[in-house]
């Protein structure tokens, strides 16, 4: 913020810096060799949805543009997953502007609310490239409409082992397991792009409100070759019940 | 281009800013000319001023924890209001301020700490208690945007001059009475006239005092009203935080316990003045806008969203 701005009380909305995100495929990659971990498929959107109707039409626009699949929606997982969304929130009412498309198969994008207030735009598919794309996709219709000021972050899930996808049952007790095995990785993990830095950290969230901050500073270390890393580890803020989890 | 496109900037409200810093700048330049060409030893009042003011800058968030008895929390402690702030200074791209809790039922918030670095965001566990959580989050955006706009530093320049008048006033009435009017003149002729030229300095140094007190109540009340806009800004949402002020201003003036009384001192860090608005004085001498013209603001800035784009 210039000299005049503070001079005059004003701050200027920060823009979402979104170009680092490409560096994601190859993250997905070290991952995968160094710690076992493969990409859900699942990623979200999050990002804070401001008042009045133009917001409102480009959400319903951007709805209609995901729900156009160029490749069938062959996700098994998404329907077993639905209800494990613990978004508490009162707030979850749909906008005026609800998804257009009338078929109850799993839709490639969904929309959930949180207890912060914040929407979310979940993203699926199969491999880690399309889903960069597609986010990227929200990011960009996002920032053309003149949003980009409102974008929070982007988080995509990894799991553990190579049957990636069975992540739900995740954080069933067993506070003891994340001692024992420290170098195993058992436990789902998330890979936070804070939209407005450009920068990603990783998320490890062991269970109720706690987090393996062991295990997200030797990913730091991992993944410094792959990814910008946040280096302001204030910015690291936890994500409790995270929507794509 | 650097701005939401979607939100004009307000250029009243820069322009009447800007106008009462320049009249605090010519006020400043005027006032130490006249000192330097009429005092010889004005260097020890101006150390004064500044060391006092300095000392109330530097110290500012632990001065302003220490009266209202906030405390500094961890995430561990307060997970719900860190995730709050962590979030919004991650939208705004801002260094995360200390956050800290007082425990008093007065429902209000504040901002102190000499620069973004040492930033402390306090709200009181009366205001948790009677916002819901999109409203607090609206407060707490307000305070953000005090610390974005760095106000400590600003108010503390802009009552610099204010702070001196006041010493120069008690000063000469000191002196005055302890020396004796005319500094024990040997003739009545020169008596005469030195105390004159103390009555005269008394009275100019108040008639500084009281302008220069104008001036930064008005100050003030534009950044708090630059502060509302920029929060509301940043949620996306400038009801949110106009319900916020009702529901706080209203519990405000309503409940009359000593902490109100107590808490007087710091209203110009304030969410809300503690005072009530009924017993305030006019709104000339109030460090905060009155509520009408904050929610005005607001739902000015909440039709500027709601137009087609």
């Amino acid at each position: 913020m210039g000299l005049f701005d503070t001079l005059l009380g004003r701050t200027k909305p920060v823009r979402a810096n979104l170009d680092a995100l490409f560096s994601l495929p190859s993250a997905a990659v070290t991952l995968q060799v160094t710690a076992g971990l493969v990409p859900t498929g699942r990623a979200g959107v999050c990002f804070k949805p401001p008042a009045g109707q133009p917001f409102a039409d480009m959400q319903a626009e951007l709805e209609q543009l995901l729900a156009t699949p160029d490749d069938p929606p062959a996700t098994a997982t998404a329907p077993a997953t639905a209800p494990a969304t613990p978004t508490p929130a009162p707030t979850t009412t749909p906008t005026a502007a609800t998804t257009p498309n009338p078929t109850p198969t799993t839709p490639l994008v969904r929309h959930v609310g949180d207890k912060f207030g914040y929407r979310w735009i979940i993203v699926e598919a199969d491999a880690v490239d399309d889903l960069v794309t597609r986010v990227h996709m929200v990011h960009s219709s996002l920032q053309d409409a003149g949003w980009s000021t409102q974008l929070l972050c982007s988080v995509f899930g990894f799991a553990p082992g190579p049957a990636g996808a069975a992540a739900p049952e995740a954080d069933s007790g067993a506070p003891d397991a994340s001692g024992a095995s420290a170098d195993t990785i058992t436990r789902p993990l998330y890979l936070v792009y804070l939209a407005k830095q450009g920068t990603f950290y990783p998320f490890a969230p062991t269970g109720a409100e706690q987090r393996d901050t062991e295990l997200e500073l030797r990913l730091r270390s991992m993944l410094a070759d792959d990814l910008p890393i946040e280096p302001d580890l204030s910015r690291w803020f936890p994500m409790w019940d995270l929507p794509i989890a | 281009m650097a701005t939401n496109r979607r939100i004009p900037a307000d250029r009243g409200l820069s322009f009447r800013m800007f106008i009462t810093g320049l009249l605090m700048v010519v006020l400043y330049a005027l006032v130490i000319g006249i000192l330097f060409s009429v005092f010889h030893n004005i260097a020890v009042i101006l150390v004064l001023a500044a060391g006092f003011l300095f000392c109330q800058y530097w110290f500012s968030d632990k001065i302003a924890l220490f009266g209202m008895h906030g405390r500094i929390v961890t995430p561990e402690q307060e997970p719900e209001l860190h995730g709050i702030i962590d979030r919004l200074c991650a939208l705004a791209d801002m260094k995360k301020p200390r956050v800290a809790i007082a425990d008093v039922d007065m429902p209000n918030a504040f901002a102190t700490g000499r620069n973004p670095s040492n930033a402390v965001v306090c709200a009181t566990r009366g205001i948790m208690r009677r916002l819901d959580e999109p409203e607090l989050e609206a407060v707490l955006a307000h305070e953000l945007s005090h610390v974005a706009h760095r106000d400590v530093a600003i108010m503390t320049i802009a009552s610099f001059l204010g702070m001196v008048a006041g010493l120069i006033t008690r000063f000469t009435i000191y002196a005055g009475i302890f020396g004796g009017f005319g500094g024990g003149g040997n003739d009545r002729g020169g008596a005469g006239q030195a105390a004159m030229v103390e009555l005269a300095v008394i009275v100019v140094s108040a008639l500084i005092y009281a302008i220069s007190f104008l001036l930064t109540m008005a100050l003030s009340r534009y950044r708090e009203l630059a502060a509302d806009r920029s929060g509301a800004i940043l949620i996306g949402r400038p009801s949110l935080l106009a319900s916020a002020l009702v529901k706080v201003t209203g519990e405000m003036s309503r409940i009359p316990t000593r902490d109100l009384r107590s808490a007087e001192h710091f209203n110009a860090f304030y969410f809300t003045p503690a005072l009530a608005q009924g017993t305030s004085l006019s709104t000339l001498f109030s460090t905060h806008p009155p509520l009408q013209k904050r929610l005005d603001q607001l739902a000015k800035l909440e039709a500027e969203m709601n137009q087609p784009g």
